[in-house]
């Protein structure tokens, strides 16, 4: 996919998102669509991924550490064939396989996560066996920062150097909140770069709402021979609604009739720009 | 019945008011002070306040650190990572060291329907309930859970306690009973069947126990809010006296508040026994009370049940 229509596809995956959650009444609203953006350059452009076979061997892999903000990743699997999208209707409803955290019962989800903390060992893990099967799939793991604060990401951070795992990505949702307030009211991160680096890994900053930024270092990435790569993609918590952008209860806030209503005006302005722009081109 | 109000609210409340006199009391969070509903605490008592950030692990590590030096650290956190991901620290840190740490895990057992296993905390009981030292507390309602939270303050050592997300109806009419660690309280008197439950199931044994009532059972009830030390002496008694019983319990089947009661029992006082809770499965998706039928955790079901065994 092109940057535009990738740029398109992620205001349908925010819309998308948003009518779910309302639906359901439950959701991680603010930290799905500040990932929103980074799923999409993954799942439509950079990740070696085939709908039909989802378990096919050579795949990349991916792991949403952050496992609270499934909605855009239950979007983007329906969207591209993994599930039907009908069944988007019964996130969270009782007995459904769609649940508020990914569950490997659907295709297209590797692990289940939900417990922070847990997604970048378990990435190491499927780098080593990348490299110890001569596979050379890469392996991309999407962290939240308030996630830093678990002493596990550390560990993880510490074997992935060690191992040189030059297929293993690490993204850092760097929306700056977490539940209770600003992550460094909470627990102080920065320097998160210097930190990673020490750690062993390469360090990339990016914008990770900007589409151009997303595509060109995830394309790019792994990119130092013998280093795993750290992406800290400075995102927006919940970018995309005017109003609700940077406020921290949207972290779980469902949004209401009217709220929803506005949200979905704005998207669609959005896509519709978007839309055009592609057209003319 | 009163007004509907969350367990972690009453703790809150009741840690607000103790925390003016005492200023050794002090309430650390993991990125969790809104689940715990201890905001207005952060906000009144700053110095008395600690947050960790998303660190399970290192909350009970630092309390158990503030309590070596004299404080009295309640930690809250959500039961599902305070419970098992920190239990090397709670095990050795909290138990083993004796250090005086009150952990409480909030919006515990399925209280996060939707959310699925990673946050249910169905396992926690029998994994809190197997360390020396550490007793384990579930209480009812808000009165239960006032009274809990003035006794922890004033109990030396290390205690568990869970309490769920959602308001609860009253069990009590008042505070003004005895609640003392460690001793059951029988709710209801009864002779042909006992029903033991702890912490929000005692409303639902309580409800079948009036539709026992209604189809001519005699049937009594028991509030175990401690599941360790365990009130054995009320089990026997109701073995003896009743002849069987049902256990009502949010948590798996598997180490919980049944398989307590089933080890007194078959070692005292051998009756027919029940257990009815989360069977050994990632339990299903879906509001508390939609699980809760699922898998039978029901004032109707209970009442069948009671029937069945009494071969009526
Ligand atoms: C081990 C663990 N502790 C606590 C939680 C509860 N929890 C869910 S989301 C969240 C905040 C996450 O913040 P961040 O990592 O910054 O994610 P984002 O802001 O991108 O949503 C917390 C504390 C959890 N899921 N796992």
């Amino acid at each position: 996919m092109e940057i535009i229509e990738l740029k398109a596809k992620a205001a349908q995956i925010r819309m998308d998102l948003l009518q779910m959650i309302h639906g359901a009444k439950a959701g991680h609203t603010g930290g799905s669509l500040s990932n929103a953006d980074i799923l999409t350059a993954l799942y439509y452009r950079v990740m070696n991924l085939d709908p039909a076979r989802p378990k096919w061997e050579d795949r990349d892999r991916f792991i949403a550490s952050k496992g609270h903000a499934v909605e855009s990743l239950w979007c983007i699997l329906a969207d591209r064939g993994f599930f039907p999208k009908e069944e988007l209707e019964t996130f969270s409803q009782f007995g459904t396989r769609l649940i508020g955290h990914p569950n490997n019962k659907v295709p297209g989800i590797e692990m289940n996560t939900g417990a922070l903390g847990h997604g970048l060992a378990i990435s190491v893990g499927m780098a080593l066996a990348s490299k110890r099967d001569g596979r050379g799939y890469r392996v991309f793991c999407l962290m939240g920062d308030g996630e830093q604060a678990e002493g596990s990401v550390w560990e993880a951070a510490m074997a992935g150097a060690h191992y040189k795992l030059d297929n293993l990505v690490g993204i850092i949702d760097r929306n700056g909140l977490q539940i209770s307030g600003s992550t460094e009211e909470v627990m102080g991160l920065d320097p998160l770069d210097e930190k990673w680096a020490a750690f062993g890994w390469h360090v990339i900053s990016i914008d990770g709402n900007d589409m151009e930024q997303l595509v060109d270092t995830l394309e790019a990435a792994p990119t130092v021979p013998g280093k795993p790569t750290l992406i800290i993609a400075n995102t927006v918590k919940a970018k995309g609604i005017s109003f609700a952008e940077n406020v921290p209860h949207w972290h779980h806030h469902v949004p209401s009739d009217e709220e929803l209503a506005q949200a979905l005006a704005e998207l669609s302005a959005v896509l519709a720009g978007y839309q055009q722009e592609g057209q003319v081109r | 019945m009163g007004n509907k109000i969350a367990n972690r609210q009453v703790i809150c409340d009741t840690l607000l008011e103790l925390a003016q006199s005492d200023r050794d009391i002090m309430v650390l969070a993991s990125d969790s002070r809104g689940s715990a509903a201890m905001g207005p605490f952060a906000q009144d008592y700053p110095e008395q306040f600690v947050e960790v950030g998303i660190a399970e692990q290192n909350i009970v590590g630092i309390s158990a650190g503030l309590a070596h030096s004299g404080k009295k650290p309640f930690v809250t956190s959500p039961a599902c990572f305070l419970s098992m991901r920190s239990i090397e620290q709670i095990k050795v840190d909290v138990a083993y060291s004796a250090t005086n740490v009150k952990l409480i895990g909030i919006s515990g057992g399925i209280s996060y329907g939707a959310l699925g296993m990673s946050h249910h905390s169905v396992q926690d009981l029998a994994v809190t309930r197997a360390i020396p030292g550490l007793a384990v507390i579930l209480p009812a309602d808000r009165h239960e859970t006032k009274r809990m939270t003035e006794a922890l303050v004033n109990y030396e050592g290390g205690v568990y306690v869970r309490i769920g997300r959602n308001p609860v109806e009253d069990v009590y009419e008042s505070a003004d009973y005895d609640f003392v660690i460690g001793k059951a309280v029988t709710m209801r008197d009864g002779s042909d069947i006992t029903l033991i439950a702890a912490g929000e199931t005692v409303r639902i044994a309580l409800d079948a126990e009036v539709k026992l009532k209604e189809a001519g059972v005699s049937c009594r009830v028991i509030n175990m809010h401690t599941i360790k030390p365990l009130d054995e002496e009320a089990i026997i008694k109701a073995a003896r006296e009743t002849g069987r019983i049902i256990t009502v319990e949010e948590h798996s089947v598997h180490g919980g508040l049944g398989a307590a009661v089933a080890e007194v029992v078959v070692q005292h006082h051998p009756v027919p026994l029940r257990l009815l809770g989360i069977p050994d499965e990632p339990a299903i998706a879906g509001k508390t009370k939609e699980v809760f039928e699922h898998y039978g955790i029901s004032a109707e079901n209970i009442k069948n049940l009671a029937l069945d065994m009494l071969g009526q």
